[in-house]
């Protein structure tokens, strides 16, 4: 089947299978592999990216699900050789390490600040439940969102 | 020797430096195994054992075979005809002359032995197309009986193996002196027993196992992309194991999501990947679903454990006497038999116990093989000897802190190279300051008040409060010592710090990343050593034709073994660097300071050259010390003469629910001592991460069996990994007693938050629910557990 979408920012289209899921139509159609794959019961979130500005896992849904849609990556958030502010708390907060959930955690957190400009702590956890990370114990991503939220320093 | 304050270091080392390795991993162009293809691969996908022991009487692959998009389909019967591999998959640690190792082949031929053993495989020219032709394959099987726990090896007729006689694969003492011990026993006032079970964990790093191997058919060489943490040893036991010659062999660990000793094994899905690529000459691949990792990757702890304590009228202790019965599972990994063993030594913790005996059986369960986890047998002891210290403190009537100061060796105060009952000499040790910073960052008087506050106001919710003062062991290892064990390998590291023309530095390290952070702190360490800024430092890992020497990471080691070795390298540049400086300044070489990065001769300042411009004099060879090689570049091969020992202080606070039997994480306090800091940045991150792994241990996670040898939570919707909601936030203090075992004075953090939180929240919760007698608590303590062991105590309304 043929999927037309936007992604980064730019026209794409390919032709797939039509339980292409998403994610793999990302990594395997478009080598767009910074969106990982971390489990396959859609529980932890390492494959988290914006379609149409909203943050969605993309193993939950096929690839000719986001037909039209917009689609932004972790390859789409830095621009212009410069981090994203989330990138750049999550750099100096040492918000992770093996860096796996880091793409996932980086647009689930973005998607959270867009909702809620100021969240409290316990909201940063709440809205994070969905990602999984098992270096960090979040401490330092916590630290990461609300740092980039304007509350408090890396 | 000091506390409390980081010794004095240069302008990098002990800063909190940024990582190098971030801007990548955050953009999405860190490369893991399954963002890398080659040309005309070949996906391999898994028939796995639905049984957990059962003859194979019949396997038909017609179907499969014929599915669209697959190359071939092979059974355990088929691969072994083709004479794939010379031995069968490797154990490292044969902990005794007489260990039963069955042999274990890549692929199941007439017997499976536990649930998701490989049975046969197809390979397709996609993910999906090889895991559609993998269902099609259909297997018959001859159910036998199933040994699905230790106690059931232990005590039941079942065997794991139908041609073993018996499940017991070991028996390994640690007995130093027997009259000794006994006479402790014979002696003491209290004598506390307890048993323990540490659950079987799945460690679940975030990054799923992968796999691709790529030939050169005509070159006879393979390339072998894992996400492993130890490409050296694999690259020697893929050799070992497939016969292919070992020169051949270039293995690569890209980026790698996390590792925590699940990956640090030799699996069936890498020889299997090599050894087709090899022989069909074509790329092969395979990534793990989340899934299939409860089988396809091994799993930590499963053990059994027994600990005595027998102590005076005040509580201090005369002995310690502990026994485990480990579960091996289905086969010998690459160590498995020997994790408990990396316990064994630490049984008698931080305290002075005169006499000490220790024994191990490891036995054979139709289950998922285990091995290490991070801690690897650490973890476990230091959760026995924690909970024991506070019933013994129960039993005498004192707190849970004063017990330990009564026992702390050295009687709580600085020491050095002190030998202890389990044979070790501890590097150095400061045991009551570390007490004393905990108990004043958790506030613990207050804390104590508020408990009874509400105990006195008869509360529902019960506030708990948990101590433990952990040892580890790590730094592994001096090789020796390692060959005291009957270890396969040595635990040396090795390092390379060469000068490029350009004045800028590259530095080949044999321990492998996979989260820690080693390019960041290996470049701090360089760059206060020769003087340089640290964003000139490029660090070279993770790939064997780069990087050909190493013995990875894994067991806390790598700063401790491999920055040292990186450290003593550049002493060696910048001694080689001297007497070129000497010859081409016209000095003595014992005449030149070195500092700031640049050679100069004392009481001349004039007279001055840079290190950048000694290495581009040694590049060009034009004016060097007569029979001096050209280059600046040195190789270090650091063996270390003893393990190093951080230790530690965490304070738990829970509160726990009648009602629900909810037990609530309020706070966590932790102070370590990893000896010096590179970049404490990096030492939080590492022990908030392991802190929670052990938290985890003790509260949500642990792999749940049937009787028939099914896991019954392989999943991510039913194994708790817990979520950022799970866990507050974390208060870390350190003291700092540098190691006496390396001239950097470190130790090693990778592991010591998981060593010493799990004990700390049991504690709390016992302590919580001191009131209605309870003392003990099985992990993970789920609310159903706590909910009933209160309903029991208050009268068996359960």
């Amino acid at each position: 089947m043929q999927v037309e979408m936007t992604v980064n920012g730019r026209a794409m289209s390919a032709d797939v299978e039509p339980r292409t899921l998403l994610v793999h139509y990302l990594r395997d159609h478009l080598g767009l592999t910074g969106t990982n794959v971390g489990c396959d019961t859609s529980s932890c979130g390492a494959c988290t990216i914006h379609i149409d500005g909203e943050s969605v896992k993309s193993c939950t849904m096929l690839a000719v699900q986001a037909r039209g849609a917009e689609v932004t990556t972790i390859e789409g958030l830095a621009s212009n050789g410069e981090l994203h502010p989330m990138q750049q708390a999550f750099m100096e907060c040492h918000g992770l390490q093996c860096g796996y959930c880091t793409p996932g955690m980086v647009m689930a957190a973005t998607s959270l600040l867009n909702e809620n400009p100021k969240p409290s702590e316990h909201e940063v956890r709440e809205g994070l439940e969905g990602n999984l990370c098992r270096c960090t114990g979040y401490h330092n991503i916590v630290k990461a969102v609300l740092s980039a939220s304007g509350q408090g320093g890396s | 020797m000091t506390t409390t304050e980081q010794a004095p270091s240069g302008a990098n080392i002990g800063t909190r430096k940024l990582r190098k390795e971030d801007p990548k991993l955050l953009t999405g162009e860190g490369k893991y195994v399954d963002d890398i293809h080659a040309p005309g691969e070949l996906w391999m996908g898994m028939v796995r054992s639905t049984m957990a022991h059962a003859r194979i009487t019949g396997i038909d692959t017609s179907a499969a075979a014929e599915a669209d998009g697959v190359h071939a389909v092979y059974t355990g019967a088929d691969l072994a005809d083709m004479g794939l591999w010379a031995a069968p998959l490797p154990c490292a640690w044969p902990v005794t002359a007489d260990m039963v190792n069955p042999p274990h082949y890549p692929v199941a031929n007439g017997e499976v032995h536990h649930v998701g053993e490989i049975i046969a495989l197809v390979l397709a020219d996609s993910r999906y197309g090889a895991a559609d032709a993998a269902e099609q394959v259909v297997v018959d099987y001859e159910p036998l009986p199933v040994v699905s726990s230790i106690a059931e090896a232990r005590d039941g007729d079942a065997t794991a193996h139908s041609d073993l006689d018996s499940n017991k694969a070991y028996h390994w003492p640690l007995v130093p002196d027997p009259d000794a011990l006994e006479a402790a026993f014979a002696n003491a006032t209290h004598v506390i027993s307890a048993e323990f079970e540490q659950q079987r964990l799945i460690p679940a790093a975030m990054e799923p196992r992968g796999v691709l191997a790529v030939p050169s058919p005509h070159g006879g060489d393979i390339t072998l992309y894992s996400a492993t943490q130890v490409p050296h040893i694999l690259k020697v036991m893929v050799a070992a194991t497939t016969g292919i010659p070992e020169m051949k062999i270039r293995v690569v660990a890209p980026a790698v999501g996390g590792g925590f000793g699940a990956k640090l094994n030799i699996n069936p899905d890498e020889i299997l990947a090599v050894t087709l690529a090899h022989r069909l000459g074509r790329p092969v691949r395979w990534t793990e679903t989340r899934s299939e990792a409860a089988f396809s990757t091994h799993q930590g702890r499963g053990q059994l454990q027994k600990i005595e304590v027998a102590a005076d009228e005040n509580g201090k202790i005369g002995g310690v006497r502990v026994h485990i019965d480990a579960d091996m599972g289905a086969y010998m990994m690459l160590i498995t038999p020997g994790v408990p063993l990396l316990g064994s030594f630490l049984y008698t913790g931080v305290y002075d116990v005169p006499a000490f005996g220790f024994t191990c059986d490891g036995y054979f369960t139709n289950l998922t093989p285990t091995d290490a986890y991070r801690g690897a047998g650490r973890p476990e002891a230091s959760f026995a000897i924690e909970r024991a210290m506070d019933l013994l403190a129960a039993r005498v009537g004192v707190g849970p802190d004063e017990i330990r100061r009564r026992n702390y060796l050295n009687g709580g105060e600085a020491f050095e190279n002190l030998e202890t009952a389990s044979t070790l000499v501890f590097d150095s040790g400061n045991y009551a300051p570390n007490l004393d910073a905990a108990l004043e960052m958790a506030g613990y008087a207050d804390l104590r008040a508020e408990q009874q506050r509400r105990r006195d106001a008869g509360e529902s919710k019960h506030l708990g409060i948990g101590l433990c003062t952990y040892v580890e062991i790590c730094g592994l290892a001096p090789s020796r010592a390692l060959g005291g064990l009957n270890y396969g390998a040595g635990g040396w590291e090795h390092a390379t710090v060469r000068f490029l023309p350009t004045g800028k530095v590259e530095v080949v390290s044999g321990s492998t990343p996979h989260g820690q952070g080693h390019e960041t702190a290996w470049s701090q360490i360089v760059g206060d050593k020769l003087g340089i800024d640290p964003d000139d430092v490029t660090v070279l890992h993770s790939d064997t034709a780069i990087s050909p020497l190493g013995m990875d990471t894994y067991g806390s080691r790598s700063l401790a073994v491999g920055g040292v070795a990186i450290a003593m390298a550049c002493d060696k540049v910048v001694d080689k660097a001297r007497l070129i400086a000497a010859h081409q300044l016209e000095a003595n070489p014992d005449d030149l300071e070195f500092a700031g990065g640049a050679f100069t001769v004392k009481g001349s300042p004039d007279k001055t050259m840079p290190i950048q411009g000694v290495a581009y004099g040694a590049f060009t060879a034009h004016d060097l010390p007569d029979g001096m090689e050209p280059n600046l570049q040195e190789q270090m091969t650091f063996d270390p003469p003893n393990f190093a020992f951080p230790f530690g202080t965490h304070v738990c606070v829970v509160e726990i629910d009648e009602e629900t039997g909810n037990v609530e994480l309020l706070d966590y306090t932790a102070i370590d001592d990893c000896g010096n800091q590179v970049n404490p940045l990096i030492v939080e991150g590492q022990v908030h991460g392991g802190i929670v792994q052990g938290v985890a241990q003790a509260l949500w996670e642990g792999a749940s069996y049937d009787a028939e040898g099914n896991c019954r939570n392989p999943s991510f919707l039913d194994y708790l990994v817990p979520s950022a909601m799970e866990v507050p936030s974390l208060k870390l203090g350190s003291t700092v007693t540098p190691s006496t075992s390396n001239p950097l004075g470190v130790k090693g953090v990778g592991e010591a938050g998981t060593i010493g939180s799990a004990a700390a929240v049991i504690n709390a919760i016992c302590d919580a629910l001191s009131p209605y007698g309870i003392d003990d608590m099985p992990m993970p303590a789920t609310p159903a557990r706590v909910w009933k062991a209160i309903q029991n105590a208050k009268g068996g309304q359960s």
